[in-house]
């Protein structure tokens, strides 16, 4: 057997006997996902223990150095694991801005002393973190943020407002964008700092969306101490590490674009709830859009594996998470409008089981705001047409 | 498989790229369409392209091919799109070439596949019948007679038609027009007694011809594939063209696309260059988002077709449908942004839309492969 071959049948093993049985059906629409911190409350033993056990085998992080806590797998052996843990249908132990967002930016950009702190209870799931980038007035033009920290010698003090924070209520621990000075061109005095969400002074407040859910907090910063040795990489050296992230946060949104494999198609549902004659789906115009649809997901679907491949190969234009942001979430907007559509009057049910509480409405109106987080779908076709297209 | 194009595919499109550019740029098109050539396409040219191994590419190697395989002919067809290069490599070398792999008998592939693969022999596809694509309403008639056939009707849009030296024609033999059963392919030559042919030149300057046939006699050696069972073999051979009109839609789009993007860069108004106007550059952006799609799909059908994989005829579709979406975008955009110069037939351009619009239509269009995904996907 192969080094391969051996590693797949003892993760296979291990999982086999780690992964309790009801953590073997995939999350859908966020419930039943685990997010840790100190806040968090277990929906059940299983949910625990799941997340312990990956966490201390460092398989919540895969790809991380075993040195901090991570699973040390390379690209092979990664790929491995997520297909063994597809086989058997185990959930993800951990969902994390941790994991996905600050975990990689510390890796790249973090001091030593920042990687052993904050690491290792990134991937046990023992801190939950947020992100505090955008400002009430700094959202499409970010780099005009006004949030500032003061220098005070052996540390910062920083005051402002935050807004779009993701979970600031849950979250333990924040990373966030702060102006350390403000005489320099805008983008040249911003800093990343890191500050817990206990610290005196730091207050979020949820945002009820349009949607009835409220994901999002404003956070308030009066007067928040701000250790020195919490500043990833140099002081106003923020704006890279913020678009080394921004970058990042698009590839996760740009993905939503893609119904997962499992998910039922578009042309099923509604061959399903419209019903079919003669195989053509009864609302003619219905059938039309379905389609429209469904070629164009197939198009994306294709493209984000040919980046993929194409990255993996050394080959392509790499910048093209403008690309799969900007066309993914109007997908997915353009999928809600019409599954909607398909679901009739059962579907504008705001709560109640004919329609699931709802759920086609609300996540239609949460997804008007994909192609506004992360970057609006213009400044993704600004990106395309400066970075890409060479267009001044 | 990875999405993306190995060493040797990656070289035969430079090197096609390299002989279109210098022997058939659009400029080739254009002297083409205004010396009124009969053809629609330059002899020698074929020949420099035959000798290049470009009409035997999807011939197996016992025939004297080179199985180079539907990913390394998609890089020549895209090229041909960029530099809307005029030959009969569509109708010969895959519409041709897949028939008779796919349907035909010991002695036909070997006979026929080696003319193709050695420049030859022509081939022309004659499926449509009314003004809109639809194969399953086949209804020109086969007869069995003194062990042979007669046959009689009509077909359009018979590209290369008026010049091919051999024709697949899809005949009805039993049942009636929709049914899958009952479908037969026949080789007749162009020459044979009882077929006329009526040459029409398209908006793109090529060929597509209006052929009837009158107690045309053939005998049963022309039989392609097994009587009545022809459909499967003629979907399959669809499908392939499909996937490979897309590519030359590729190539159309990326090219209509480029020439307007350099434009951008370089014509003024306001005291600007108009690529600097965010009206356009998001126009440019989404463009160019959409000719991304397309690569995508465009690479993952040829790979299908490759494989074997049992999806490549819903993936046919998905790429035609797309393509054609994109290549209509592609060319309205190019001439609108590139404004009153992109009206005028001094100016290049403007022979992107014309090859494009024919090119779309061909086996079918958007509304056609649309409602043939939907079908095959259940609804």
């Amino acid at each position: 057997m192969s080094d391969l071959q051996v590693f797949r049948q003892e993760s296979r093993d291990w999982l086999e006997e780690n992964c309790p049985q009801s953590m073997r059906s995939p999350v859908i629409a966020g419930e039943g996902a685990c997010w840790g911190g100190r806040n968090w409350t277990f929906e059940s033993e299983d949910q625990k223990l799941w997340m312990d056990r990956m966490g201390a085998k460092g398989w919540t992080a895969p790809d991380w150095p075993t040195e901090y806590g991570g699973g040390g797998l390379d690209k092979a052996e990664h790929k491995i694991l997520k297909e063994e843990m597809g086989r058997i249908r185990a959930r993800s132990p951990l969902d994390s801005f941790g994991i996905w967002m600050i975990g990689p930016a510390l890796l790249k950009f973090g001091s030593e002393a920042l990687k052993q702190q904050h690491l290792p209870a990134i991937i046990r799931g023992e801190i939950r973190w947020c992100q505090g980038y955008s400002e009430p007035n700094a959202g499409s033009d970010l780099a005009g943020l006004q949030s500032k920290a003061v220098d005070m010698g052996d540390h910062f003090i920083a005051n402002g407002q935050k807004v779009w924070t993701s979970y600031g209520d849950k979250a333990d621990w924040m990373f966030c964008l702060l102006r350390t000075d403000p005489d320099a061109k805008k983008q040249m005095g911003i800093s990343l700092v890191l500050f817990d969400m206990e610290t005196p002074g730091v207050t979020p407040k949820p945002i009820k969306l349009i949607s009835g859910s409220s994901p999002f907090c404003e956070t308030f910063l009066d007067d928040v101490r701000v250790e020195k040795d919490q500043v990833v990489g140099d002081v106003n050296q923020g704006w890279t590490i913020a678009k080394y992230l921004l970058t990042h946060e698009r590839e996760m949104i740009g993905g939503m674009g893609l119904s997962g494999s499992g998910s039922k198609t578009l042309g099923a549902i509604a061959a399903q709830t419209m019903g079919t004659t003669e195989g053509r789906l009864n609302d003619l115009f219905m059938r039309t859009d379905v389609a429209r649809w469904e070629i164009d997901a197939a198009a994306f679907a294709f493209t984000a594996e040919r980046v993929t491949d194409e990255a993996k190969a050394g080959q392509g234009i790499g910048a093209t998470s403008a690309m799969l942001k900007y066309y993914g979430t109007e997908l997915n907007k353009r999928r809600f409008e019409t599954l909607l559509k398909i679901g009739g009057s059962d579907d504008l049910v705001w709560e109640g089981d004919v329609s699931n509480d709802g759920w086609t409405a609300k996540t239609l109106l949460r997804t008007k705001g994909n192609s506004i987080e992360g970057g609006t779908s213009e400044v993704q076709l600004n990106i395309i047409a400066k970075n890409i297209l060479g267009l001044g | 498989m990875a999405l993306v194009l190995n060493e040797e595919q990656e070289m035969l499109k430079e090197s096609a790229q390299g002989f279109l550019a210098e022997h058939a740029p659009v400029s080739e098109l254009r002297a083409q369409r205004d010396a009124g050539s009969d053809k629609g396409y330059s002899d020698t040219l074929w020949s420099q392209m035959a000798n290049m191994g470009w009409a035997a590419i999807l011939v197996p190697e016992e025939y004297g091919g080179l199985a180079f395989g539907h990913v390394g002919m998609a890089q020549i067809v895209e090229q041909s799109g960029r530099t809307l290069t005029a030959s009969p490599l569509l109708s010969t070398a895959i519409l041709g070439v897949t028939a008779i792999n796919v349907a035909g008998s010991e002695v036909q592939k070997s006979e026929l596949l080696e003319a193709i693969a050695g420049g030859e022999l022509t081939m022309a596809l004659a499926v449509d019948e009314t003004i809109h694509h639809d194969p399953v309403q086949t209804a020109m008639s086969a007869v069995s007679k003194d062990g042979g056939y007669v046959l009689n009707g009509e077909k359009r849009f018979v590209v290369d038609g008026s010049t091919a030296d051999k024709l697949i024609v899809a005949t009805r033999t039993s049942g009636s027009p929709g049914d899958m059963k009952g479908i037969s392919l026949f080789l007749v030559d162009r020459t044979a007694d009882g077929v006329n042919v009526k040459r029409t030149q398209m908006l793109d300057g090529r060929n597509a011809a209006i052929i009837t046939f009158t107690n045309v006699e053939v005998s049963i050696d022309a039989l392609l594939g097994e009587q009545d069972k022809g459909f499967a073999a003629l979907s399959a051979t669809l499908d392939a063209g499909n996937a490979h009109i897309s590519a030359e839609l590729l190539g159309i789009a990326q090219e209509s696309f480029d020439r307007t993007l350099h434009y951008m860069k370089e014509r003024k108004q306001f005291g600007a260059l108009i690529g600097s106007f965010q009206a356009l550059q998001h126009r440019a952006a989404h463009w160019w988002s959409e000719i991304e799609m397309c690569k995508s799909v465009v690479l993952k059908v040829m790979q299908s077709l490759d494989e074997g994989d049992v999806k490549s005829s819903a993936l046919a579709s998905i790429a035609k449908a797309k393509l054609c979406e994109v290549a209509e975008l592609s060319t309205n955009e190019a001439i609108q942004i590139h404004g009153g110069i992109g009206m005028t037939d001094e100016y290049e351009i403007g022979f992107f839309i014309k090859r494009a619009r024919p090119a779309q239509m061909l086996l079918g269009g958007y509304n056609y492969h649309a409602n043939r995904f939907a079908l095959v996907s259940g609804y």
